[in-house]
């Protein structure tokens, strides 16, 4: 494998950009289960920074876990038959409404957060609820389920197909739930699992739509680097790990597996 | 009902939805901009006060600087990983990808451990080596979650070159320098372009990463940040969101002009 001099130079950038990433993760672990880590692991390890973290930041973690969930729900509601609607029109108005709805992909979530605030900032039962951050990850996530529904559906016959079912006799709606979602399921799935790993890692939004009683994990995460010791900020990502590379190895899972299916 | 007035009705409940917390607040983004003394002569003053001048052309300068590495390490790591078969592949393709699901405050905080006062290399290292809060740190921070961003749509496109072509060049006897730089890097020019400008806008919006770290250091979303929530002028943190958003929204066109799709920007 390794025959020439620039096969090795290749391997070894290869392996320190691995290690660059890996290091400090692996370190991040070791830290949080460590009694003292500017002793090191000589001073023992422990699972009480885990329970710290879990009294102090338990609210944020559950409040993450909803908010993905209820964000799911939402862009289900909204993404799933608009991703049908502009299958079945694929003209230059549903290029420009897809652009559109992507617009939180390129814009910083900073910005939008800013024109969320300027606009429903002052409506203060809206301010204070959940439901403002859930506004700012259904925004961003959105693009991801249309995309994702979309692009299966815009590799099946869907118009064969359904002139079929219409011609048995079954009605729009029908054809809907019988016909479109069954199809659609593989790409559902992967923009289902990206929508829940996006949601809950979401930081640059919900920093500026977040109040103290609506603290999300990576908003405590933010609160722990700025003001816990070393150890506690550490098993607090170490949580946040467990979390997040099982939904992120299961996203990456179903999207390869929806590109299988759509060739 | 029939079936165009369905296809209609499945296209409302976003319609509304996009209307209200996306166009709407946008255009409220854009007017609020201008609403301050100096009106529209706002997106001016941005040229013309050095605070914000200097922050801008430093958040370009560590972005373009960031994009050129990631380019330079993703590119090199994604053509060893494309054309190589070994034992433990997978496994480092899985680490170069993980950071996509970090959050611009985990990057932060990983860049801490390496650098920061409790971070390795003060460790390893004799005398004092904390470059965490620096513009360095900012920079490897950014580099961080470049890496896996460049490394998928480098790689995607280096599965579709034929190796045939380097075969051909290889048997007509060019040297591997050759090839790569008259075979490999041709080819995958287009994916460069659009993976160096996904790197470059997300490295200019990047928050969560600035926030854990460059707490001394003026780059153009930290500005934002302040503007709006120190100093309450609503104006020119608008003015300045719509300047980094037109960037941003503008490189991820370019992006898309050169190559199918795009990856998330976070960070």
């Amino acid at each position: 494998m390794l025959k020439s001099p620039a096969k090795l130079l290749q391997l070894l950038v290869t392996l320190a950009a691995c290690a660059f990433l890996l290091v400090p993760t692996l370190q991040s672990v070791l830290a949080g289960v460590t009694v003292n880590y500017f002793q090191g692991i000589s001073s023992g390890l422990t699972l009480s920074w885990i329970g710290e973290v879990w009294e102090l930041y338990s609210d944020s973690i559950f409040l993450s876990i909803r908010l993905a969930l209820a964000c799911l729900a939402v862009t289900l509601v909204l993404g799933v038959p608009a991703a049908y609607a502009l299958a079945r029109n694929p003209g230059r108005a549903s290029r420009i409404l897809e652009e559109f709805i992507s617009l939180p992909l390129a814009i910083p979530g900073l910005a939008l957060a800013l024109a969320l605030l300027q606009l429903y900032g002052s409506v203060r039962g809206f301010r204070v609820n959940w439901t403002f951050i859930l506004v700012g990850h259904v925004l961003y996530t959105l693009p991801f389920m249309v995309r994702s529904v979309l692009s299966v559906l815009a590799a099946i016959d869907l118009k064969t197909l359904e002139e079929g079912a219409a011609s048995l006799g079954a009605s729009p709606a029908r054809r809907f739930v019988d016909i479109v979602v069954p199809n659609a399921l593989p790409g559902i799935l992967a923009g289902a699992l990206t929508v829940v790993t996006l949601s809950i890692g979401e930081f640059n939004l919900t920093w500026m739509l977040h109040t103290p009683l609506t603290k999300t994990l990576p908003v405590g995460l933010a609160d722990s680097y700025a003001s816990m010791r070393l150890e506690i900020a550490s098993a607090y990502t170490l949580v946040f790990f467990v979390m997040i590379v099982p939904l992120l190895m299961a996203m990456q899972w179903a999207s390869a597996r929806a590109q299988r299916i759509m060739q | 009902m029939t079936s165009r007035q369905f296809v209609m009705l499945c296209l409302l409940p976003l319609a509304i939805f996009t209307m209200a917390f996306l166009a709407l607040p946008l255009a409220r983004l854009i007017m609020g901009s201008g609403e301050s003394e100096a009106g529209w002569g706002i997106y001016l003053q941005i040229l013309q006060k050095p605070r914000y001048l200097s922050a801008l052309l430093q958040t370009v300068t560590v972005s373009v600087a960031v994009t050129f590495a990631a380019l330079a390490i993703s590119t090199t790591a994604g053509l060893f990983l494309v054309r190589n078969q070994f034992a433990g592949r997978g496994i480092l393709l899985s680490i170069l990808t993980l950071p996509l699901a970090f959050p611009g405050v985990v990057v932060g905080f990983m860049i801490i451990l390496l650098g920061g006062r409790q971070g390795l290399v003060n460790s390893l290292l004799p005398g004092h080596w904390v470059f965490a809060y620096s513009v360095f740190g900012l920079f490897l921070g950014y580099l961080y979650f470049s890496i896996p961003r460049v490394l998928l749509t480098v790689m995607a496109a280096a599965e579709k070159i034929d190796p045939a072509l380097e075969e051909a060049a290889l048997t007509l006897g060019a040297t591997p320098y050759r090839i790569i730089m008259d075979v490999l890097l041709p080819a995958l020019a287009p994916a460069l372009v659009a993976a160096g400008a996904i790197a470059f806008a997300t490295a200019m919006g990047a928050f969560g990463t600035a926030f854990t770290l460059a707490t001394d250091i003026d780059v153009l979303p930290m500005v934002i940040y302040t503007e709006f929530t120190l100093s309450a002028n609503f104006a020119m943190a608008s003015a300045l969101s719509v300047v980094l958003g037109l960037v941003t929204w503008a490189m991820l066109l370019i992006a898309r002009a050169f190559s199918g799709g795009t990856v998330a920007a976070g960070g």
